[in-house]
This record gives structure tokens, sequence and C-alpha cells, in this order.
């Protein structure tokens, strides 16, 4: 087939079987869009390239599927930063394809120049500048492949103005041949067999799941081994949903805004299986004290996570899908032995969660936040896809919405990118029609990105956009309340900027619930509406996320109730 | 501590970028870096001298293993490798002490490269102990100039740096 660089990207997409691309068109990748409109590539354009690359995250996160992303050199390309670096810290797989100036201006500060590659370096997987049409479908193949094994990641390709013009036979290749790279991870079956042993000799086990579980889509073994063995399950945030939150033994989300009984049973326990989770500090509290009775063991794909913040004594190096199922059949024979060892224990974290359940004290007056969410939580089914921006609300949706299976809680945790929600709530639900999608956000966070209402209503996206609007920065203010003397500063809004308003100027609908009385009510007519719809929810000023684990501190000293 | 580590890479533009910038993130000062060709086109080997605390350099090493353009990385044990790097220093001198200057340089076993009237340059390979001793022999002459190339690591014996690759979870690839 001899065609120009442009249709080799399209035509290597299409081999790569991605159904949906997102982005915004410029002078470097017209001919690009060129191809995508004599092609009729499904193409969403957002309003900002910010918002395309979190919708391509978004994507990724509902689907599984690599994100893909297109925008220009420069400017677009600068605009993407934010969004893979997001995608990044979190192993999400992305290809985002940006435009370069033609080669031989490459390196002039030409007009909408700028490294692409130099900058991404730090916060992709891999990158490639490619100059050729003729490497196009090898890079693009790689590109692909790099993303979505091993721990996923974004890649970006950014290809000069002049290589998409430039025509050549194009074929696509059947595989890579990267030499430094080989996407397998079988790791060492005698480690298993150690956390085998272990695990038998243990009274007091946690198992701690995090995103890990949820990319390798491996949450059956990890329910099965919980259920089976009657082993307590706790979470990071990002892997809510790897965990029935229904089920007897889950404690709920650990760490800093993390539930009592979690907390208390990693400080506890004789035995952490980490499976998946990269002990980050929001997660850990004060790091020599996490877990301080346990010995740690860690399940993870990826080699450098292991003792880079916790000291592990067993660890399994290698893919989910390889080590659990290994790991469930090497155990089956001890199954009853490990569930009666452990039977105190399961019995007491169970009791110590149902005691101390996530909490708040209601206000006869005001809607609380949590309240809000708790009750979409109980309208919502359990098909539900809950997206977050970030700050107060976000761990308040992870506390009180229920998150019943993988890929349904989508959320910008290691980044914590506020302005992500909208777009990544969009993507989501493109790829996955078929599920309700609730986008919860602040009034903060939804300012960040709110052109993207424009996007919703020009595709008539059907997402439902909860903002949780208290005027201020609630999670800075929290901050400021306990650490900084109650300082405000800039954290408050002068402005009532009128949500509802913009979102109907943006052509969606907009509601705006401030009784209590209306709460219910009002919550049904809006999920009862076909459409994208926003429903600003004000709520209290001051209002605090609590547990709360200070920095610096052990999870066990975490604050319950009133001002630290 | 001292620390010196072999990174073998595709020979391609931006991987020297990406191997450096591990370094800088952790604020690691690179005290040498040399770049060179290997016996097979398609790699690099960078060498790095670097200080930093052992823990850390662990974790930096599993890190510069995931970038797909790195094929292997070795740690280097001073007992068990061969370091070198060549040193020019141009320094004063007139024909009084022009003698004096050259014995001094046949102790060191260091070549002369360019004599001038009033000027001479010394080349010099070796451990970084003999070069500080040559140089401090010569400062009471007047050293007008002195440089460095990045110190090479070689491991002794039959151990190459591709046997590294071969071990997943040792220093080799690619447990991501």
């Amino acid at each position: 087939m001899h065609i120009n660089g442009a249709r080799a990207v399209i035509e290597s997409l299409k081999n790569e079987g991605v159904e949906l691309i997102f982005g915004y068109p410029g002078g470097a990748v017209l001919t690009l869009y060129d191809e995508i409109y004599k092609t009729k590539f499904p193409h969403i354009l957002t309003r900002h390239e910010q918002g395309a690359v979190h919708a391509a995250d978004g994507y990724a996160r509902a689907t599984g599927k690599v994100g893909v992303c297109v925008a220009t050199s420069g400017p677009g390309a600068t605009n993407l930063i934010t969004g893979i670096a997001t995608a990044n810290i979190d192993s999400i797989p992305l290809v985002c394809i940006t435009g370069q100036v033609a080669t031989p201006f490459i390196g002039k500060d030409s007009f909408q120049e700028a490294d692409v590659c130099g900058i991404t370096s730090p916060i992709t997987k891999h990158n490639y500048l490619v100059r050729y049409a003729e490497d196009l479908p090898r890079v693009l193949k790689e590109a692909f492949f790099i993303a979505g094994t091993g721990r996923p990641g974004p890649v970006v390709i950014d290809i000069a103005k002049d290589a998409f013009a430039a025509e050549f036979d194009y074929e696509y290749p059947d595989s890579v041949n990267l030499r430094g790279y080989s996407g397998i991870n079988i790791g060492d079956e005698k480690t298993i067999d150690s956390v085998v042993t272990a695990l038998q000799k243990a009274k007091k086990p946690v198992i701690f799941t995090g995103g890990g579980v949820i990319s390798s889509d491996t949450h059956k073994f990890l329910r099965k081994f919980a259920s089976s063995m009657h082993i307590p399950v706790t979470s990071t945030l990002m892997g809510l949903g790897c965990a029935d939150p229904d089920s007897d033994g889950y404690l709920g989300m650990a760490g800093m805004h993390g539930s009592y009984a979690s907390n208390i049973a990693i400080m506890e326990c004789d035995l952490l299986i980490g499976i998946g989770v990269r002990f980050d500090d929001r997660v850990t509290g004060i790091v020599n004290q996490f877990a301080p009775n346990a010995a740690i063991i860690h399940f993870d794909i990826d080699h450098a996570e292991i003792n880079k913040n916790i000291k592990t004594e067993l660890s399994v190096i290698g893919d989910l899908q390889w080590s659990l199922p290994l790991f469930l059949e090497k155990t089956a024979p001890y199954v009853s032995s490990i569930k009666s060892n452990c039977k105190e224990w399961y019995e007491y974290t169970i009791k110590m969660q149902k005691e101390n359940p996530f909490t708040y004290k209601e206000d006869k007056t005001h809607i609380l936040a949590q309240e809000a969410i708790s009750k979409i939580s109980d309208m919502s089914g359990p098909d539900t896809v809950a997206v977050t921006d970030v700050g107060q609300h976000q761990m308040w949706t992870a506390q009180f919405f229920k998150i019943y299976g993988p890929r349904n809680f989508i959320t910008s945790g290691g980044l914590g990118t506020m302005g992500y929600g909208l777009p990544a709530a969009m993507g989501a639900k493109l790829g996955m029609p078929q599920k309700k999608v609730l986008l919860f956000s602040g009034d903060g966070s939804i300012m960040m990105n709110c052109q993207e209402m424009a996007t919703l209503a020009d595709y008539a996206i059907d997402i439902k956009i909860i903002v949780i609007h208290n005027s201020v920065l609630g999670m800075v203010t929290q901050w400021q309340r306990m650490f900084y003397g109650k300082r405000y500063s800039h954290s408050l809004f002068k402005s009532k900027a009128d949500i509802v308003k913009i979102a109907q100027a943006m052509g969606i609908k907009g509601y705006r619930i401030e009784k209590k009385e209306d709460l219910k009510t009002g919550l049904e007519k809006i999920f009862s509406e076909h459409g994208p719809v926003l429903i600003d929810i004000v709520v209290p000023e001051v209002q605090d996320v609590l547990p709360m684990v200070p920095g610096g501190k052990r999870l066990d000293e975490m604050v319950l109730e009133g001002d630290i | 501590m001292k620390h010196a580590l072999s990174v073998l890479v595709n020979n391609q533009p931006g991987v020297l970028l990406r191997v450096v910038g591990m370094f800088s993130r952790r604020s690691f000062n690179i005290d040498s870096l040399s770049v060179g060709i290997t016996q097979s086109p398609e790699y690099s080997r960078i060498t790095i001298f670097f200080s930093g605390e052992t823990h850390i350099v662990d974790q930096l090493i599993k890190q510069l293993s995931k970038i797909p353009d790195v094929a292997a990385v070795q740690l280097h044990n001073p007992e068990d490798a061969v370091y070198r790097g060549m040193t020019l220093i141009k320094i004063k001198s007139s024909e009084s002490n022009r003698l004096d200057i050259l014995k001094i340089a046949e102790l060191f076993r260091a070549r002369v490269v360019d004599v001038q009237a009033t000027t001479l340059i010394f080349e010099i390979t070796g451990q970084d102990e003999k070069v500080v001793a040559f140089t401090r022999l010569l400062e009471p002459y007047g050293i007008l100039e002195i440089i460095r190339t990045g110190q090479i690591a070689l491991e002794r014996g039959e151990q190459t740096i591709t046997s590294y690759k071969e071990k997943p979870g040792f220093y080799g690839k690619n447990m991501l």
C-alpha cells in the first residue's frame, strides 16, 4: 500500500484495534487531520488538549485498552504534559501522538516548536521522535506494545510534519523486536513457595491491594484468595473495586483518609501482603512505622517497586496474571488450616470495621457532601462508574460511594490532578457506553477543565456531573485550618461563579440543590433525565475529611473527629 | 560513597538524556561520564562515576534497567574491575628544567605528546591516585591546563556486561 505518513498512522491505529481517538488539530498535524477526515476515523474534538489527554486516560482506565490522543506541535504538545504525568504515575496505557515542526525546521526555534521528547522523557514510559515516514509502522507497533504490556504507561510519538506528508510502501509489522524490553513478566516460582510458607505461619494476615490488581484484571483471584482463606482486605485509593465492598472481610480504604479498621489492621497485623501497590506516602503514614509488627510481602510486576518505599521480607516479581493463580493453586491444600489459624483475627477485624464505619455528623439545615454522596451511592447500581476530581470530594467519594467492581472508580491518585475528572468521565462514558457514569467534582476542580462541558454537549455524552459546591478550596482550607492557624491564604473564592449558568451556557442542563429537603427528589429527577446534566449541590464551607492521619504520623495516630 | 556503573544502551539520540535524568532527579552529582561505541554498532556503552547512598543506588539501577533503550546495567566492584581514564596536562617549561620534568614523567610513564619552547603536554592514563600524585609533583613548575576524559570501567575475567542482561531480577533486564 503506497500511502503517506498520516494515512500510515491511521492504518496503524486500525491495526491496533483503536476504535476512538481524542484530539485537537493544529498546524503540524493538518495532514493527519486530513486523513482523519478522509477515512472518517472516529475522533472526539475536545476544547483543550488537556481535555483530550485526560479523556484518553479515562477511556483507558474504564476499558483497559490503550487510550489515544492527538495534539499539534509546541503549545498543543505542552498542553498534554499534565495529562501524561497523570497517566504515568498511575500506570495508565496511553499513546500520545504529537505533531512536530518539519524536519528542516527542528532545532531552529521555529513557530510552534518545542522539544517534546526532551520535555516528556521523565514522565513517559518511552517516547519517539519520528523524522521519516518509513519508521512510522514500526514505531506505532512498538509504542502500543510498550504502553500496554508490563507495567502500563504513556508513550509519546512526536512526528515531524514532513513525515506525515511523505509517501512510502506501508506494511504493518506483526511483532516487535526490542532489545531492552521483553514485555514478558514471568517470575521465579520459588518466591511464591516462600509466601505460601509465610502465610501458613501467620496469625494476623492482611491483604493490601492496589491499582496493579485492576490493570492486570486479577480481581477475581484476589477475591477468591480473601474469601476462601478468610483474610481481611484493605485497599489503596487506586485499588478500590478490587474487593467486593459488601464482603465480610473488607475493611475499606487505608491511608491518610482511610478507615479506622484498615489502618489499625495494618498496624497490628503480623503479615501484610501487598498486591499491585507501590506503598505511596499517602497510604503508609510515616514509613518506618508502617506495619511495624508485620513481615511484608510484595507482589508486583515492577522490579523497581520492590524495596523502594517500604522494605519487604519477601517479594514476588512478575505479572499478577502469572503469580496470583499459581499462588492460589499452591495454597489450596492449606486453605482450611490458614482459615482456622486466622479465625480470631478475622473476626476481630470484621468487628472493628462494623463498629467504626466511615461516618459524619448530620447537619439539620445544610446538605453535607458526605450525605449527598452516600445518597447517590444508594441510588446507583453496581455497574456505575464513579469518576472524581481532586480534593475533599474525592476522598468523600472514596469513603462513601460503594465501588463494586474494577474499573468502576476513576481518579487521579498519584498526581492528584485537579481538572482531571470532567474529561476523564467523558472518556470513560465513550469507552463504556452501557455503564452509567457519574462525575464527582468540586467548585474548584470543575473550573479547571470546565470548557469540556461544551464537548459533552457536542457529542451528547451522557454523564451526570455532581459538583460539591462549598465555595472554598476544601482540602487546602482543611490543612490551613489544621496546620496553618486558620490563615486561609487564597483558598476562599471571592466571587461565587454560577456553575449552573456555565453548564447551561455550554449547552448542557444545569440544576442547583440548596435545601436539604430537596436533595432526594432533586437527585431522582436529575438521574431520570437523559443526556449530560450538571447538579450543583451547595454545602457548608467548613467540613473536614475524617479520619485523617496527619503527615509524618503513624497510621494509628489518626484523628477521628474534631480539631487536631 | 563512590560508585561506578556501566550502562549498555541502544545507540540512538535521546537515550543519554533519559539515563542522565535518573541521576539529576535524585541530585546525584556525576563525577565522570563517558560514552562510546562497542563491538556491536547497535549499542553504546555509558560509564558513569558518581557518589550516592547505597540503598538509593540499588533503586537507581532498577529504574535504569526499566528504560526500554537500556539493554543492561552493571555496578562495578573496584576489586573486580579495571578503571581507566586519560589526562592531558600542559605545563610551563624552559630549557633549564625540561630534563627534570621529563624524569618525573618517566617515573609515572606519562607520555610527551607536544613539546614547545616554553611548554610541554603530557598524556597519562591509569588510576586516579597516580594522576593526582603526578600533577602534585608538576605543580611547582606551573600547570597551565589539565583536562581529563571520563573514566571507563571493565570487569576482570570472562564476565561481560551482557552476562548481566540474562539475569532477570539481578541488575539486568527486564522485570517491567
